[in-house]
């Protein structure tokens, strides 16, 4: 889909579309780029600032791109009596990044989710939408490596 | 399979049948008179949903998120494959989730005239012997079977037993959930063939909206997103409001962490819940209708749009619905990740694409609500049951359950527990039943310590409280609420004090900031907490352990404070972690108040580590890995740690290669 087809599945002027316009272009750029957020402020007939608002109020959205490789943790309460927290911070200090950050070679980010529902295999992450369950900060350093080598 | 809409609106078969007139045959009405040669046709059909009569083997395989996360897919590529190998014929067919999340991947075997058979734990590898055993051979593969179900099949497979008899599905009653993880839930026809629609079709011909508002009131059902408002109640008001346009929504912005009822019922059984959201419209008179579902369930939300066009592809939705004259359009909506937008004022924000805040009530959303009109929004185990209140009638949904609550529940049983998985029990079960009959207790000999109900806004309750039958005043009582419905079960490695700061990072980063007390109230109480399981590096600080008993002395008012003055749902019950935790494990405050430990060994900066001598080899890969030169030894000797230097950050303890470092 390219940017103005993205727009034109839209009609101008109703702000109840907001959020299901800025869903699509983070799932055309992989995140939302200040031009774009200029261009949805016009389509719906917001001012920015309230666009910003919006974007900045949920977690979905993202005002920096992602990494290659999205690393999801699970911090729900199943994941975190398990030792999700454990698991957080080896990914942080293995690829020297805070949770919600990218790695300055675009390879990795960190994001924590609430909760995947896959409690039965807690605690989890998710890299690109690959499930890895039942982890142990060993098995992490593994994982990362792996995906350091393929690049 | 083809659907059997499309094979008789083909011209060829020379016999059209309209959507409305399926419906009718399929629940065997009377009045539907058929050629004798399309009512065998039908028959034939019909047997071939159910998997009473196949002529191949179906192969169906639990491929919910659960089940997916457990490698369902390779399960299924591998079946592919090997059928094509070996030039086997059979139907392999994916359904949701059977709940047993612990005995995922879980595929089930349907041969002609035997019972089905139900393995768990299959992966990749078992896939060509399971074929060869079951499929060429018909034996059982008996290590991984679970059970079967039986309908009276000629064969049988021996003395396995019957599933419904097993330990983790004994004591459920599965009403909501009856076709989860056993029919396919893309297939529209397998759930008509299961009475699906039946419902909605009963309401559009015999009953009034008022008839069906009295019902849902007799049947005493209750909302079962957390609340428990009884349902009817909500209807009848947005009945009696005046307005030229009225909306229904349904809430499944699951964002409670440990909860995953909605995920499994919208992925395993999605037309249950637009049934029940078509005859809630009816019944108040909305004509529009969203489905707020989250973004971090893309299978859920994939399912639901396919629901929707099957539903009005065969006149359930759209306009003049089954020629009543009836009109409902349903849309979805995609959340974008804010536990907030769960409160009904949040959502409704959230849809009108506005920052998802709550805003003070009355007026409530069934006076004033979706851009101004009169608004229902309920959850989607509230839709589910629905339908059945409607088939089977209010007087049998009202006989399960207790005084105050009626029907089941269901609970997505996690955390220390051996089988973890999703479970529905008559309300009135004790959670004692639910962890141990169900759950089968706890895992490798260790002790059962507390259970956390209702997610963030619930309480942990301990052992001492858990034969109360379970109801939505019961659990108020012994300061818990039933909330969504997540059970996470803890043993005595799970400390409590540091559940409540897990509990309040979690409300803190979820607060929307709109009013005081929620907004900087949850980071004092969060700051508390952190100060009792973190300041080891202030240990000798006067001002520091001032600051450390100050909050614990004040801790408890806060908590009221936000509790009584907050806005919404989300402020008024941020605090229960904290007040339940206090009053059940108060002990575990006390110790690291007092002594400055932590009685289950997990807030680590209380932690001493310290250096077994006796196996100790002096390797000094410690001594290297230390990033603070906390530990110190000659080389080939027993090394040691020095207590004032060391961070705790644990990074010995995983680099020892002997186990001679612990902790006290």
């Amino acid at each position: 889909m390219n940017e103005q087809s993205i727009f034109d599945a839209y009609s101008p002027k109703d702000t109840s579309l907001l959020i299901p316009l800025l869903q699509d272009i983070q799932e055309e750029y992989g995140y939302l780029p200040e031009d774009q957020l200029e261009k949805v402020a016009d389509h719906v007939g917001l001012p920015l600032s309230r666009v910003y608002g919006v974007v900045t109020f949920y977690n979905q959205f993202r005002l920096k791109p992602l990494g290659k490789y999205v690393i999801k943790v699970c911090r729900g309460t199943a994941c975190h009596v398990k030792g999700s927290l454990e698991i957080l911070r080896t990914i942080e200090s293995e690829l020297g990044i805070k949770a919600g950050d990218t790695t300055k070679d675009l390879l990795f980010s960190i994001e924590t989710v609430a909760c995947m529902g896959a409690c039965s295999i807690a605690p989890v992450i998710v890299i690109n939408g690959n499930y890895y369950g039942g982890l142990t900060p060993k098995s992490i350093h593994k994982l990362i490596k792996q995906c350091k080598e393929r690049g | 399979m083809k659907e059997f809409l499309e094979l008789y609106q083909s011209k060829e078969q020379g016999f059209t049948i309209t959507p409305d007139m399926f419906v009718d045959i399929i629940h065997e009405s009377p009045e539907v008179t058929l050629p004798p040669k399309t009512a065998q046709e039908l028959r034939e059909y019909t047997s071939q949903l159910t998997f009473e009569k196949l002529d191949k083997p179906a192969i169906i395989i639990g491929m919910g998120t659960c089940g997916l996360a457990n490698g369902a897919q390779s399960v299924y590529d591998a079946f592919q494959e090997a059928l094509k190998k070996g030039n086997i014929e059979a139907m392999l067919i994916p359904t949701g989730c059977v709940g047993y999340c612990a005995e995922e991947v879980i595929v089930d075997i349907k041969l002609p005239d035997y019972p089905r058979i139900s393995y768990s734990k299959v992966t990749p590898k078992d896939v060509p012997t399971l074929i060869e055993k079951t499929l060429i051979n018909h034996e059982p593969l008996r290590e991984k079977v679970l059970g079967i179900y039986s309908q009276g099949e000629k064969n049988s497979w021996g003395d396995l037993p019957e599933i419904s008899t097993i330990p983790f599905f004994k004591i459920q009653k599965k009403i909501v959930l009856e076709n989860c993880g056993v029919i396919d839930p893309e297939n529209i026809d397998q759930y008509l063939i299961k009475r699906g629609y039946e419902g909605l079709q009963r309401v559009l011909k015999t009953m009034t909206p008022e008839d069906i508002i009295a019902s849902v009131i007799e049947a005493g059902l209750r909302g079962r997103g957390g609340g428990g408002f009884p349902t009817g109640q909500k209807w009848k008001f947005a009945r009696q409001s005046s307005g030229d346009k009225k909306y229904l929504i349904c809430n499944a912005d699951e964002g409670d962490p440990g909860a995953f009822m909605d995920r499994a019922l919208l992925e395993g059984d999605p037309h249950r819940v637009v049934e029940g959201m078509i005859i809630a419209a009816y019944a108040i008179g909305a004509t529009e209708g969203f489905i707020y579902c989250r973004a971090e369930y893309p299978l859920a939300i994939k399912r639901l749009k396919k629901t929707l066009a099957d539903a009005e592809r065969y006149g359930f939705l759209g306009d003049n619905i089954l020629n009543s004259g009836f009109s409902f359009k349903l849309k979805i909506k995609e959340g974008a990740g804010a536990f907030v937008c769960g409160e009904e004022t949040a959502l409704i924000h959230s849809i009108e694409g506005k920052r998802g805040m709550p805003r003070p009530r009355p007026p409530y959303p069934t006076t004033e609500g979706l851009w101004g009109k009169p608004t229902v929004i309920n959850n989607v185990e509230t839709f589910a049951n629905i339908p059945v209140i409607i088939r089977n009638g209010a007087t049998w949904y009202a006989s399960i359950g207790t005084e105050t609550s009626k029907g089941t529940k269901i609970f997505a049983l996690s955390g220390k527990v051996k089988n973890v998985g999703l479970v529905e029990v008559p309300m009135g079960t004790t959670l004692r039943q639910i962890i141990f009959d169900v759950g089968g207790g706890i895992p490798e000999g260790r002790q059962f310590k507390a259970v956390q109900i209702g997610g963030p806004s619930g309480g942990a309750l301990p052992e001492s409280v858990i034969d109360t039958p379970i109801d939505y005043e019961n659990l108020k009582e012994i300061g818990a609420m039933m909330g969504s419905g997540g059970l996470v079960v803890m043993d005595e490695t799970t400390c409590m004090v540091d559940l409540a700061k897990f509990f309040m990072t979690f409300i803190m980063s979820e607060s929307c900031g709109k009013c005081i007390p929620c907004r900087e109230g949850t980071k004092r109480l969060y700051e508390t907490l952190e100060r009792l399981t973190q300041s080891y590096k202030n240990e000798n600080d006067p001002e520091e352990a001032l600051l450390r008993f100050q909050g614990m002395v004040y801790i408890e008012r806060l908590a009221n404070v936000i509790t009584t003055t907050s806005l919404c749902g989300l402020g008024q019950t941020a605090a229960n972690p904290i007040l339940s935790t206090l009053r059940y494990f108060r002990d575990e405050y006390e110790a690291h108040l007092y002594e400055r430990r932590c009685p289950a060994g997990v807030c680590k900066e209380l932690l001493t580590y310290k250096i077994n001598t006796d196996k100790c080899t002096g390797c000094t890969l410690c001594a290297i890995k230390c990033p603070a030169e906390a530990i110190v030894g000659e080389r080939k000797k027993a090394h040691y740690i020095l207590s004032d230097k060391c961070t705790r950050c644990g990074q010995c303890m995983m680099t020892c290669n002997f186990d001679a470092i612990y902790v006290e």
